[in-house]
């Protein structure tokens, strides 16, 4: 018997998050102050992306959540249990079949539709809080199109690395109007949130933001003309299924300080293999299932 | 080749009534003058003198009670006092600029000595790391700091190296209007001497205007051409620097000119 | 050039009493292009009172100072400044000067307030030392450790690089030996020929006699010693 409302949260919160969020699409990369509520899980767990899909959620969804790309981890495996519980919505591993994703620090590889939300978990939002710590400035700021410090936070970089070193969390301007954190994605996923067909909404549950980039934004990463924005990945094919586009988890397999790249995104990686391909460590999927019976 | 005229018509600020009360104490009161293209302008006076209240009342840091303080901006004189916010902000990162006598107050202490000097070109703009970076060397060097601390950040210069990248940081736009609130107080004698030089050649070479505030007379007797005494709020006397302090005519002016000590 | 009508001038001291001091009342004289006129008269009597007046550095208490028609005596300080730079040159007894600079800067820095290119500057403070016999090796100097004679030759030297039309010199030659008098003396007879109008404080007769065309003595202007 589940004595909980539909998704965890009381149907007044749930309206609550969607003015929230009605005003972030309207307002792309603006971030919009809601009042985050205790969640069953801690501060720094998730709890924004959380109440983000708890108000987007309807029955007929069905729900893929991934951390750092895998969906077997035990963070993805804890969250997709709790809305299995509190909502009771089918669950699926398959980016393609999936209509709300809730991610933690990754955009899934496999190109997204018009169908779709992704939901996006944010530690901090304010890109510029660790070069000015005064919430006051960085409203004005943002209010007043000030960005001459993000800059700055680049050209520290460029001073100190040769180069900019800044490789998640890259800042990027929406629409031409506001500079926006796109959460601690690897810069790699940046390109894929310009243009994009899905809804993608940000939620930060600890400082109580939520900000949005609604379909067929254009975003931009910041950079200077003789330094352009490179998105980087391993210089690596993905050891299992051979994919040369996909971001890749670095494994360290053997005391020999021995290593394999992997697909951070597991879905994608498995369905490679289903489909055939291979890496220079792994077997085709289709052999083991046939090995295996 | 600069040549520096301050017979023009027209004043590059003009101050009217400018007042300015905490309750029932007068912080400024009445303040009135204008300020042509090229002139210094000496405000002294002594603690509590109402100066530094002044000061803040012109730079838009502190909304004074009555009175209005005219610009002439590149679009036609406004009174800044009535400007929008950000109208305000952008006139403050590009045609005035901000002296700190408290170099931290007006520097990003974490950002290195390039990024300082860079910031507010960045804020207009500038999109290319090669040319704000000469830009920031060049400026480094117009201020004595060596070439080889561009990435170092404040935390690491002395006090006098801190007040001349303050002053670098603020020159990179070019303003044309520059307030200074008393730029060499705390530093060592020998070193306000050097600060005081690079100050003359920068206003004599850049033609700026400046508002200068201190208590220190020989400051004003170098770098300014006119002086305001100020007393209890009130401008109890202005004129020709050298007339003021040679000539005073009002019983404050002589007293604060006599007391000051002959090396 | 330089005309004076009706000047007076008294020090009121508030920090002693209260004590109003007349120095001055009715001073009047004309000095036209190429003429040099001579202050006279005891010390004290406000012979240099009279000349800061004309520079603007003390107020006048009425009357008018015309220099080459600006009105000193009510003109603005940006007016007295733009004067002090093109019109009206000025030397002093004591050289008072910012104490890192160097000589050939002091020296140079008039032309170059007036907007004259640096390397031309230069060429005309070096010629002006070289013939006041400063050496060439203390030129990167700063003048504040030269001896008395030494500072007064550069505080000539700055008065004279640039052709003012009109001219204050206070004691120019005090401190000066015979042969450096001798060049003051042929710069300040040059600077008439070429038409400046002059006011000078000549202690030395010999120099007053030799270039000055009227003597004044500030005597007649002095209230209570009217003459």
């Amino acid at each position: 018997m589940n004595d909980y409302n539909f998704a965890y949260l009381d149907e007044q919160t749930k309206r609550m998050i969607r003015r929230a969020i009605l005003k972030a699409v309207a307002v792309p990369g603006y971030q919009v102050p809601f009042a985050s509520r205790e969640m069953p899980m801690p501060y720094g767990w998730g709890t924004g992306g959380v109440q983000v899909t708890a108000a987007c959620l309807v029955p007929e969804d069905r729900l893929k959540v991934i951390d750092q790309g895998a969906d077997d981890t035990t963070n993805a495996v804890s969250i997709r249990k709790f809305f299995q519980r509190t909502a009771g919505v089918a669950t699926t591993e398959a980016t393609a079949e999936a209509t709300v994703i809730q991610t933690r620090h990754r955009i899934p590889e496999q190109p997204l539709t018009e169908d779709q939300i992704l939901v996006y978990q944010v530690p901090i939002p304010e890109p510029l809080r660790f070069l000015e710590p005064r919430e006051t400035e960085t409203r004005k700021m943002h209010a007043l199109e000030e960005y001459g410090l993000m800059h700055v936070k680049l050209y520290e970089d460029i001073a100190r690395h040769g180069q900019i070193a800044t490789s998640y969390a890259y800042p990027v301007k929406v629409e031409g109007r506001y500079v926006m954190d796109p959460s601690p994605i690897p810069k790699f996923d940046n390109p894929k949130l310009s243009d994009c067909p899905a809804l993608q909404l940000f939620g930060a549950g600890r400082e109580q933001r939520i900000y949005a980039l609604p379909p067929w934004t254009q975003v931009v990463s910041l950079d200077f003309e003789d330094h352009p924005f490179v998105a980087s990945k391993a210089d690596h094919d993905c050891d299992l299924c051979g994919a040369a586009e996909s971001y890749l988890d670095e494994v360290i397999v053997d005391d020999q300080g021995g290593r394999m790249f992997v697909c951070s995104d597991t879905d994608y990686c498995r369905s490679r293999r289903e489909d055939g391909h291979t890496g220079r460590l792994g077997t085709p999927a289709a052999a083991q299932v046939e090995a295996a019976e | 080749m600069t040549v520096h005229s301050t017979i023009t018509t027209a004043p590059l600020l003009s101050v009217r009534g400018l007042t300015k009360r905490y309750g029932a104490r007068i912080g400024c009161a009445d303040v009135s003058f204008d300020l042509y293209p090229g002139e210094v302008l000496g405000i002294v006076g002594e603690s509590g003198s109402g100066k530094s209240t002044l000061l803040s009342c012109l730079a838009g840091h502190l909304p004074p009670d009555a009175g209005e303080v005219v610009f002439a901006t590149t679009d036609g004189p406004r009174d800044t006092l009535t400007m929008s916010e950000p109208e305000r902000r952008r006139l403050s990162r590009t045609d005035w600029a901000f002296v700190h006598q408290n170099p931290r107050d007006g520097l990003r202490m974490g950002v290195t000595a390039g990024g300082n000097v860079g910031e507010r070109l960045m804020a207009v703009g500038a999109r290319n790391y090669g040319a704000i970076r000469d830009c920031a060397l060049d400026w480094l060097g117009r201020v004595e700091i060596a070439a080889e601390r561009i990435d170092d950040r404040p935390r690491a210069f002395s006090g006098g190296m801190q007040q001349r990248l303050q002053i670098a940081r603020n020159l990179v736009t070019g303003p044309r209007l520059v307030f200074m609130d008393e730029p060499t107080g705390g530093l060592d004698v020998s070193v306000q001497a050097r600060l005081l030089d690079l100050l003359r050649g920068l206003v004599r070479d850049l033609g700026l205007s400046v508002i200068i505030v201190t208590h220190d007379l020989a400051v004003v007797r170098l770098l300014a051409d006119r002086l305001m005494v100020m007393k209890d709020g009130r401008v109890v006397e202005q004129g020709l620097t050298d007339q003021v302090l040679d000539d005073p005519q009002h019983a404050y002016t002589q007293l604060l000119v006599s007391s000051v000590l002959q090396v | 050039m330089i005309d004076i009508r009706n000047l007076s001038k008294s020090f009121t001291l508030h920090n002693q009493g209260g004590a109003v001091i007349p120095v001055m009342a009715g001073a009047a004289l004309r000095i036209r292009p190429g003429e040099c006129v001579g202050l006279v008269g005891r010390s004290g009597a406000g012979k240099s009172t009279l000349m800061r007046m004309v520079y603007g550095n003390y107020l006048a208490a009425g009357g008018e100072i015309l220099v080459g028609g600006v009105d000193v005596a009510t003109a603005e300080p940006r007016q007295i400044i733009a004067l002090r730079r093109a019109t009206l040159g000025h030397v002093s007894q004591f050289l008072r000067v910012v104490p890192r600079v160097p000589t050939i800067e002091v020296v140079a820095e008039p032309l170059l307030a007036l907007g004259t290119p640096a390397d031309r500057a230069r060429a005309a403070a070096e010629s002006l030392l070289a013939r006041l016999n400063i050496p060439e090796r203390l030129w990167p100097l700063s003048p504040t450790t030269f001896s008395g004679g030494e500072q007064q030759r550069v505080n000539i030297a700055r008065g004279f690089v640039h052709p003012y039309p009109a001219l204050l010199l206070d004691e120019p030659t005090a401190s000066l030996d015979a042969a450096n008098r001798e060049v003051v003396l042929t710069l300040i007879e040059e600077a008439k020929a070429r038409g400046a109008a002059i006011l000078g404080i000549f202690h030395d007769e010999a120099a007053r006699a030799r270039l000055c065309d009227r003597l004044v003595d500030v005597a007649a202007f002095t209230p209570g010693l009217a003459a």
